[in-house]
């Protein structure tokens, strides 16, 4: 089948187009070439994740070595969609890409978009391979690249930030191959869905307690989960703007894949939320991220730090879903992973228009910037209407399903933690909205032209997603109810 | 009435957003607002009185728009009740535009492009609350309402109003998220739809105490509707400019916030499941002491707009009670005082205004001997007022007649009592402006020159005086509407 003889290219033609475009002179050639190796990428994980969303799963042994001696690339529908998340996100931020990156970066950018489509084809590798060893080979991959893209930053906090991420991303990254090699000291295979297969009979085996514990921890960290989200704020801070749109768009999505992948496939739900209070720590943990970082970016005066706080707490509104381990809870997750992904993306493409013209992120110097700017910050109030989680929006999708989710399994209160986030949400949006539409413009300030249409028209496009997905949900409740069902096994039904 | 034009109501509601557009875009020629606001405000009327001939002939009219999640639906239906708040918020909306137009260019404000473009919005917000099909189409309005109204409150952007609208944003979006919203999922988690269904779809779907507990979460998150303690936005949209007060403040925004809770009572409750509800008599209190309480704090403010602005919060609480009292008299006479208090306030704040613009004048104990000077408005003051306390011969009368047949009818004899000492506390607060303008002497240091205000305010105070009147004799026909709910 020609599908499958495509599946490693997913990965494959970012990877090895980033070595060309590594060598690649000039500005416009490098860009060109990376949007064309992106543009492949979603196409074929497009057309991958049609073929998978009926429970149809693909599998390429690479070298031909029939799993699970050899590597395998195993496609159910639940990387097929983070998968094509993370291409189509990477897309789409390219286009958002040229203006931007040409006025942060003064060098040619043959390097950084090499760095740009190493991150992705790392991003990508992870969430295809069903080996678990591979997985780890792709993390250190995307998460080298991508300390390499947040130095970038113009500013010289970002030097101190990607270092931080760096020291903090290769503890996640060891405690994953901690665990990992648990695993394959007692099993003696690396491939996920034999290790799925032999780890009941060791059920009562403390060391793959400890292989579990040691990977949700590994992951949470990647994933920014509350009391391991330390490096999050300052890397999307002060990277440069097109690396905090793709990293705020796919980057912990793929670590809680990692995290859903074990968890359910490997482990197993039934072993994964007995033999650890998964579902308590989960809950408590991701409860205390939404309040938290919704707590923080409510008093935030650097937007981009407010957004990154914003981050936090909604890795917590996934994690929650998760945590409930239902059917409906796990959709919630996959579609909130989904539907953030559009929201924080055309938040931070709004911003980045901002700061392309302004050269600040400052919530004082965008007083009265509505008048001046007005389609770029129409947009951003848009896609905070979003994030709020208004109807017609995909933010509400996501809050509804997750909210059903709790209403099934009778966790009633969690309704109120959820609309106190919200309204907290809507405070930190409406501070901006508020700056920029209803406060005068200081005495004084420089005048500035409305964002290039080159900007304007990505962003546009995100935003007008962020409503037609709200509307228009049959693509993605199906394609999140395929994850999870995926996940979950066929036991479970449909919401 | 074959000559009005029938559209689909999703046409209807949308008719003041495409003005709104307009307007937005022609902001820069005062000429254009001008235009612009005046055709849309005839249009509008015109096309919801269209939608009145089919449903008086017993036509069903519904549209469903879009199905966004298996049931839950955004749609519109017209029935009575909704029908009568668009006519009201449409007929006002034709008598506001030459007020606002007038006070707002004698008054020297600027920015009037963005002032009428969300003067149409919250308007065409209103129809979309009137014709909703389900709770969440209600709440989808709702919220637009809110929020467009938030620019017409900060509009002269002085920190004393932007303090005033946000007191005002945060308090309606507060109650509506933290209640209203839990409120409704919490519906469609237990009974599978949101549709409003006469006779309700509460009943058997729910035990006794969820119910119990979405009647108050639903009734404190309609913010709009002003009980006590969730009121204190009202007072605080009063630093608006007086024509939002008059059109928004005591007619489209706050009789908006009573229509979703007559309409909740009927179409989603139900009477007979509301009047099984244990908390339906504590709220029935709250709403009876908002009513009273509101009273006597208006009596006390000297500001004229403000104890206007109290006696809105105590007459929206007829309504409440007339929703809570759970008998259909009660309840006929909830949907008529919505439009006899709608006609009767609008009056007050217009004249307000008029006081305002001519002389300068905000308090009541200014007005003495203003009468002599100003003798068209305080008239109209005085039939506004005589409305609001409900005396013949004007349109007031009606609808208390039957809030106090309501509640003789469920037997609530504390209710009764506390009707007819709101009355008498309504002419407590009410006349004495009217009796020092007509009879107190003008103060020896009384500035001379004041004479009436522009043309353009004192003509639509008058006609929505003289609507007053109107309403006295032509009762039977919001009367016989109210009541083909029941029927």
């Amino acid at each position: 089948m020609l599908l499958t003889e495509l599946l490693p290219f997913i990965m494959a033609v970012p990877l090895i187009g980033s070595g060309f475009v590594a060598v690649m002179p000039g500005r416009s050639l490098p860009w060109a070439l990376s949007t064309l190796a992106c543009l492949f990428s979603a196409i074929v994980a497009a057309a991958v994740l049609g073929a998978t969303l009926d429970g149809t799963v693909l599998s390429y042994p690479f070298g031909n070595w029939p799993p699970p001696i050899g590597i395998e690339y195993r496609i159910d529908a639940a990387n097929a969609l983070v998968a094509f998340l993370v291409a189509s996100m990477a897309t789409v931020a390219l286009f958002w890409a040229p203006k931007s990156v040409a006025s942060e970066i003064e060098a040619r950018h043959g390097t950084f978009y090499a760095l740009f489509l190493l991150a992705v084809a790392g991003l990508l590798g992870i969430t295809l391979t069903g080996d678990a060893f591979n997985v780890f080979v792709f993390l250190e991959i995307s998460s080298l690249a991508s300390y390499g893209l947040i130095a970038h930053g113009k500013d010289r906090r970002a030097l101190l930030a990607a270092f931080r991420y760096l020291i903090m991303g290769t503890v996640g990254a060891t405690f994953f191959l901690i665990g990992i090699a648990f695993l394959y000291m007692l099993t003696g295979t690396l491939n996920m869905a034999d290790l799925a297969e032999r780890l009941p009979a060791l059920s009562d085996n403390n060391a793959v307690r400890a292989a579990l514990a040691f990977i949700i921890v590994g992951m949470g960290l990647k994933l920014a989960l509350l009391p391991l989200h330390l490096w999050l704020p300052n890397a999307y801070a002060y990277a440069p703007n097109f690396v905090t749109i793709f990293l705020a768009g796919t980057a912990t999505k793929v670590a809680l894949y990692v995290m859903l992948r074990f968890v359910f496939t490997v482990f197993g739900p039934e072993y994964s939320f007995a033999v650890l209070p998964l579902s308590t720590v989960l809950m408590v943990l991701a409860l205390a991220g939404m309040f938290a970082g919704s707590w923080v970016a409510m008093f935030q005066i650097h937007l981009k730090r407010m957004l990154a706080y914003s981050s936090i707490a909604q890795v917590g509104y996934m994690v929650l879903g998760v945590s409930l381990a239902t059917m409906t809870g796990v959709t919630a997750a996959f579609l909130h992973l989904l539907n953030h992904a559009l929201i924080k993306t055309a938040l931070f493409m709004a911003l980045g228009c901002v700061i392309y013209r302004t050269g600040s992120a400052r919530l004082d110097d965008l007083r009265g910037l509505g008048r001046e700017m007005p389609w770029t910050l129409t947009a951003f109030a848009l896609a905070g209407l979003s994030i709020i989680g208004v109807p017609t929006t995909v933010g509400f999708i996501s809050k509804w399903y997750l909210i059903l989710a709790s209403i099934e399994s009778g966790a009633w209160w969690l309704v109120a933690f959820l609309v106190i986030t919200s309204l907290m949400a809507l405070f930190y949006i409406w501070r901006v909205v508020e700056a920029a539409w209803f406060s005068a413009r200081p005495e004084g300030a420089k005048k500035f032209a409305e964002a290039p249409l080159a900007l304007l028209i990505p962003t546009w496009f995100v935003v007008i997603l962020n409503f037609y997905f709200g509307l228009d949900t049959r693509l993605t409740v199906s394609a999140a109810g395929a994850a999870a069902q995926a996940l979950l096994g066929a036991g479970a039904s449909l919401p | 009435m074959s000559f009005l034009p029938e559209f689909s109501p999703l046409t209807v509601v949308l008719i003041p957003f495409a003005g709104a557009v307009l307007i937005a875009f022609g902001a820069g020629s005062l000429r254009w607002v001008k235009t612009v606001s005046w055709l849309t405000s005839i249009v509008f009327l015109a096309s919801v009185w269209g939608l009145a001939g089919p449903l008086l002939s017993g036509q069903a009219i519904e549209q469903e728009l879009w199905e966004f999640l298996p049931g839950m639906t955004i749609g519109f239906a017209i029935e009575p009740l909704g029908l009568l708040f668009a006519l009201l918020a449409s007929t006002l909306w034709i008598l506001a535009t030459p007020y606002a137009i007038g006070y707002m260019t004698h008054g020297g404000y600027s920015h009037l492009g963005r002032f009428f473009a969300c003067y149409a919005i919250a308007l065409g917000a209103a129809a979309g609350i009137a014709f909703s099909e389900n709770l969440l189409t209600l709440f989808l309005f709702y919220e637009i309402l809110s929020v467009s109204t938030y620019p017409l409150v900060a509009h002269d952007g002085s920190e004393k109003s932007k303090k005033g609208a946000r007191t005002y944003l945060s308090l309606l979006l507060l109650t509506s998220i933290c209640f209203w919203l839990p409120a409704m999922i919490w519906v469609w988690a237990s009974t599978g739809t949101m549709s409003f269904t006469p006779g309700g779809i509460l009943a058997g779907q729910v035990t006794p105490a969820a119910g119990a507990v979405l009647l108050v979460l639903f009734m404190f998150g309609t913010g709009k509707a002003a009980l006590m303690p969730f009121h204190r936005w009202l007072p605080a949209a009063m630093v608006a400019p007086t024509p939002v007060s008059a059109l928004l403040h005591a007619v489209a925004v706050v009789k908006a916030g009573v229509f979703v809770v007559l309409k909740l009572a009927i179409y989603i409750f139900g009477l007979d499941y509301l009047k099984s509800l244990a908390t339906s008599d504590v709220m029935l209190y709250v709403a009876t002491f908002t009513m009273l309480a509101a009273s006597l704090v208006a009596m006390h403010q000297d500001n004229l707009k403000a104890r206007l602005a109290y006696s809105t919060v105590s007459q929206l609480s007829y309504i409440v009670v007339g929703a809570l009292l759970a008998s259909s008299l009660a309840a006929i006479g909830g949907g008529m005082h919505m439009l006899m208090h709608g006609f009767g306030k609008i009056t007050l704040f217009f004249c307000a205004g008029a006081i305002y613009l001519a002389s300068g004048k905000t308090r009541v104990s200014e007005l003495d001997g203003l009468a002599r000077q100003m003798p068209v408005t305080m008239s109209a003051f005085l039939l506004g007022a005589l409305c609001v306390i409900g005396l013949p011969p004007l349109g007031g009368l009606w609808s208390k007649w039957n809030l106090v047949m309501g509640a003789f009818d469920s037997g609530q004899i504390v209710v009764l009592m506390a009707f007819l000492v709101s009355t008498l506390l309504n002419i407590a607060y009410l006349l004495p402006p009217v009796v020092r303008a007509f009879l107190a002497p003008p103060p020896a240091d009384a500035p001379t020159g004041i004479r009436e205000a522009p043309m353009a305010c004192v003509i639509p105070l008058s006609l929505t005086a003289l609507g007053t009147i109107l309403l006295f004799f032509g009762a039977g026909l919001p009367y016989g509407l109210m009541e083909s709910i029941f029927r």
